[in-house]
């Protein structure tokens, strides 16, 4: 089952996949307004794996909420691909979601009624385009668990599942908040290898969040957030892979 | 104070879960509005027939005779336990009523030429009393006037005794012997066709040759007298004067009928509520449970700061109880005020000079007694887990659910959906959860066919009686009984196409120590108007020399085929048989005995007679047989089976437009509030996953399809379970009818199942409908940051 595009690819070549333009996000109002975006003006690079890095609170997630069409900002506008996303309306935006995000999760938000296996089918039997569910699980080394249920898995093989889940319908884009934030850093590590090799095998762009900087060191792209604003964008010379992290 | 922020914990969990609650508190409220609306009505009916009957002297023993003389009024005041004595000639006329084709029947009842009668006085409510000696001046009964339009001034036109009589009317009258007006063997009274007609006693004795004698008695006895013995004296002083059985107040029609209804409103006002209570029951515990689970950590905190478990649990009962009080006052004002309204839908269906309503405050006390109860059994499982809930288990997150692979599994992956899987799982998981909610939905469709059944099973009644038993379009008796040739006369009339002759006799049949009275009806061998009817509603042929009794009557002697039973026919020479039991008749209203037609006149040694007849007209007569039967001196009474099956409609469609209303209204109110329920607190268990495949991309009609999927699941698996349990509450509520003079079948047809599934499934939709607004305002982003 698929919907209508509402996003249409009318890209030039080497045009950034987002195109944001002094986005601000405020919450409450008067006294009470917490300004949780400030003027942002940032673009994302198609194929990049960029890690958005601050602390929290800083506006990281706020920032990803709204290039995932799950948030409006305030005021400035977001463009994808070519397409106004402040535009949309909440219909458009599920199709959007539909057809070119994947998420993941901090806490992989499985359905635990679902094996690992199904979880992901319940994404690709409403994407356009999907791989097949297996083939999902073999990306991030789960083939031999297709058939658990998540209380049967680890919390590092719960996040792969997620990841594949997010992946299985080729997304152009994939977010993940703070994907390692609930594990331990050996298993954190091999959810990274399996987000990079994602990003590479599949050419999806891929937005990770952390407040972890030593995470910042795999990443093609760093956004640093302060206090609402994307403070500093550096491209690091020298991209580690995910085993020679630690933390 | 500590008490006093559980309070303030309490009132907002009410709030937050207003919704539910008030949906809750509505089952309850319907089931209490039943009992309090039931109770209020009998209590008030009650009253009012109480005070009617002092008022108006209502006798307490009544019988009938040919002709006694006046003289024996002392032997019958002589007799032990007898208070009052009153004297009266009572027969019957055919009215000429312009606005009927057929002749209306007037009850002829005397009164005193002197001062008011001392027992069954009429209430004069238009026009005046009759003077004494004008022999033309009666009252007639307010209803009929009514429905002819005639007051005080008008004339009616009487055949009495033979003799056009051309009568004044001088007032209108009711009586508490009226009250419900009804023909032996009519469904419902027929207002516009039977009238009462109070006369002088001279002009009643001089039309039908009494003078200085009677041919009824009414008595009153001392107070807390058993009418038994008096009744037994009474048919041996009567028994040489024609007398045809003596009966206490028990056995008088309008009574019995009056007494029936009141009986019934007490049995319903109990089952009815008792059955939607449990339903409510059922709900709360759903909510009640579900909503624990929700707050196991909050339960474990509150333990772990020291309350004790009591205290904890009573706040979880504290919330059952408001549902149950919120339930109780809502039911109570709505009943209070329905009670109002049905009671003046009463006193005018019954015929009741005033209204009076009146709600015994002990009523009240019932209603939270039944809310309570429901509560309490609603609340039992609940409380007893939040006693055992241990404060460190508590607060630790419930484990999560381990599901297994079942044989949804076993089917070709195309077939289920992911969706579909999650379905069946999250039932699997929790089976006795789905199945308690089910079988909250089967109740609740249940309740819709308890509430709506009765129309099938009048309907029912109405087809047997009036298109299978009796199919003829006129019954005319006569005045006395006439030699069967005159059922020539009656064929040779113009546009008569078939007569069936009967004549019915008063008998007293006797079993062993028990006896009934009744006028049997001796029948033609194979009668095709007019005939008693098996269970299949098969025709019975009349036995030659036997019995055929109406089921509820073979039930009253504990007669079976073949019990011979004693027939003391009080008429003529009163001659004693002595008849087997040859089959039962499957007979829907009041008692009846068959018997050959011939077998009763031998019995009788009279020559072949008969006192009515059954016709077959043909339409295109047009007016012609009607008017001739207007103008025949031997024609008693006429009655048109078009008009019975009209005025059963009428009555009925009226009553249902009522009652079925409120009834449909508030079964719907039942099964909207058990979905509701569910669906809510699927949701609020759910919301997350639900939130999750927002953020996935799936339209909110998507997320909402998982969770309304389940509930449409169980629905379509509650649905034949509904039938049944409907066809047991319905069950349950025909036993609510004394059999004796009204056997409710037990009648339920497909529209009705049809009408139940409907009602609940319309009760779906609306609550997919309040889901799928609630999965729009899921809040996406708080998923994301926040663990199960």
């Amino acid at each position: 089952m698929t919907t209508s595009a509402p996003v249409q690819d009318n890209r030039p070549a080497a045009e950034p996949v987002y195109r944001c333009r002094g986005l601000s996000k405020v919450y409450g109002q008067g006294e009470a307004a917490v300004h949780a975006l400030r003027d942002v003006t940032m673009d994302v690079g198609d194929g990049e794996l960029g890690v958005i890095l601050g602390a929290s609170g800083s506006g990281k997630s706020t920032l990803l909420n709204i290039l995932g069409g799950l948030d409006h900002p305030t005021a400035g506008t977001v463009h994808f691909r070519g397409t106004d996303l402040t535009a949309l309306d909440d219909g458009d935006l599920t199709a959007y979601r539909r057809r070119h995000v994947g998420f993941v999760f901090q806490f992989y938000n499985l359905m635990p009624s679902l094996t690992a296996r199904e979880n992901v089918a319940l994404v690709t039997d409403i994407a356009p385009d999907p791989m097949a569910p297996e083939d999902a699980l073999a990306l991030v080394d789960l083939e031999g668990r297709m058939d658990h249920f998540p209380a049967q898995l680890s919390g590092g093989e719960q996040q792969r599942v997620a990841i594949a889940r997010a992946i299985a319908k080729r997304p152009d884009v994939l977010f993940c908040d703070e994907p390692t934030g609930a594990l331990d850093s050996r298993t954190g590590i091999r959810v990274l290898e399996a987000l990079q090799r994602v990003n590479k095998d599949l050419g999806a762009t891929t937005l990770l969040i952390t407040h972890n900087a030593v995470i910042a060191g795999m990443a093609d792209r760093v956004y640093r957030v302060v206090d609402g604003r994307v403070d500093q964008v550096t491209e690091p010379d020298v991209r580690h892979a995910p085993a020679d992290l630690d933390w | 104070m500590a008490l006093g922020t559980l309070n303030r914990k309490l009132g907002r969990d009410l709030w937050r879960l207003r919704g539910q609650v008030l949906a809750a508190a509505l089952i309850i409220a319907t089931g209490i509005t039943l009992l309090v609306m039931a109770r209020g009505v009998m209590v008030s009916l009650e009253v009012i027939r109480d005070s009617y009957y002092e008022r108006n002297h209502f006798a307490q023993v009544f019988a009938s005779a040919k002709r006694a003389p006046e003289r024996l009024a002392r032997a019958i005041a002589d007799l032990p336990g007898v208070r009052q004595v009153e004297t009266r000639i009572v027969e019957a006329a055919p009215l000429d009523m312009p606005d009927l084709r057929e002749p209306a029947t007037a009850q002829l009842i005397s009164l005193p030429e002197r001062g008011r009668p001392g027992l069954n006085r009429p209430l004069v409510r238009h026009g005046r009393w009759i003077e004494p000696g004008q022999r033309d001046e009666i009252l007639l009964s307010e209803k009929f006037a009514a429905a002819h339009g005639l007051g005080p001034g008008d004339r009616l036109r009487a055949t009495i005794n033979g003799r056009r009589r051309d009568l004044a009317i001088v007032g209108l009258a009711l009586s508490p012997e009226f009250i419900y007006a009804i023909a032996p063997g009519d469904l419902l009274p027929l207002e516009d066709h039977n009238a009462v007609v109070w006369m002088g006693r001279d002009a009643l004795a001089a039309a039908f040759d009494l003078d200085g004698a009677f041919n009824n008695v009414v008595l009153d006895l001392s107070p807390g007298m058993d009418p038994a013995p008096v009744v037994r004296a009474l048919d041996g002083l009567l028994a040489r004067y024609g007398g045809i059985g003596a009966y206490g107040r028990k056995e008088q029609p309008s009574h019995a009928y009056l007494d029936a209804e009141i009986e019934g409103l007490r049995s319903f006002g109990l089952v009815s509520p008792a059955i939607i209570l449990a339903v409510a029951a059922f709900v709360l515990n759903v909510i009640i449970g579900r909503t624990i689970e929700t707050e196991r950590e909050q339960i474990g905190l509150m333990k772990a700061f020291g309350y004790s478990r009591w205290a904890v649990a009573g706040h979880y009962g504290a919330f059952v109880l408001a549902i149950a009080a919120l339930g109780a006052v809502i039911g109570s004002a709505l009943g209070a005020w329905l009670g109002w309204a049905m009671t003046g839908f009463y006193a005018d269906f019954f015929t009741f000079p005033y209204l009076y309503y009146d709600l015994d405050p002990a009523v009240f006390l019932l209603a939270a007694l039944f809310a309570v109860a429901s509560g309490a059994l609603g609340m039992a499982r609940g409380l007893a887990r939040v006693l055992a809930l241990p404060p460190a288990q508590a607060m630790r997150t419930a484990p999560p659910a381990v599901y297994r692979r079942g044989w949804v599994d076993r089917l070709p992956a195309g077939l289920v959906s992911p969706t579909g899987r999650k379905v069946k799982r999250h039932i699997g998981r929790w089976p006795v959860r789905a199945a308690l909610t089910a079988l909250g939905i089967a109740m609740a469709m249940g309740t819709v066919v308890s509430m709506r059944f009765m129309d099938d099973s009048m309907a029912f009644i109405i087809d047997v009686q009036y298109n299978r038993a009796q199919r003829q379009d006129l019954t005319v008796t006569f005045t006395r009984a006439q030699a069967a040739r005159v059922r020539h006369d009656l064929a040779a009339l113009p546009g008569v196409r078939a007569v069936e002759p009967f004549r019915m006799v008063p008998v007293r049949l006797r079993l062993g120590a028990r006896s009934e009275r009744i006028a049997i009806q001796g029948l033609v061998p194979r009668p095709v108007l007019s005939r008693p009817l098996d269970s299949r509603q098969a025709p019975i042929p009349v036995p030659e020399a036997g019995l055929t009794l109406s089921t509820i009557l073979a039930q009253k002697l504990d007669a079976h085929p073949g019990d011979a039973v004693i027939v003391e026919v009080l008429e003529g020479r009163r001659p004693v048989l002595r008849l087997p039991l040859a089959a039962t008749a499957d007979d829907y209203v009041g008692k009846s005995a068959y018997m050959g037609l011939a077998a009763l006149n031998r019995a009788l040694d009279e020559a072949a007679s008969i006192n009515g007849t059954h016709l077959m007209v043909d339409p295109a007569a047009g007016e012609t047989p009607y008017r001739r039967l207007k103008d025949a001196p031997l024609v008693r009474s006429v009655s048109r089976r078009a008009v019975n099956i009209e005025t059963a409609r009428k009555t009925m469609a009226e009553a249902m437009l009522v009652f079925s209303a409120v009834f449909t209204g508030f079964a719907a109110v039942i099964a909207f509030g058990v979905l509701y329920n569910g669906a809510r607190v699927a949701l609020s268990e759910q919301g997350r996953e639900l939130a999750s495949l927002r953020v996935l991309g799936f339209t909110r009609g998507e997320a909402a399809g998982v969770l309304v999927g389940e509930l449409a699941l169980l629905t379509v698996v509650a649905l034949p379970l509904g039938g049944v349990l409907g066809y047991l509450f319905a069950w349950a509520t025909t036993l609510s009818y004394d059999p004796e003079l009204f056997r409710v079948p037990l009648r339920v047809e497909p529209r009705t199942y049809v009408l139940a599934a409907g009602v609940v499934l319309a009760a779906l939709g609306a609550s997919a409908l309040v889901v799928r607004r609630r999965v729009a305002r899921l809040n996406l982003i708080d998923v994301l940051k926040t663990r199960e």
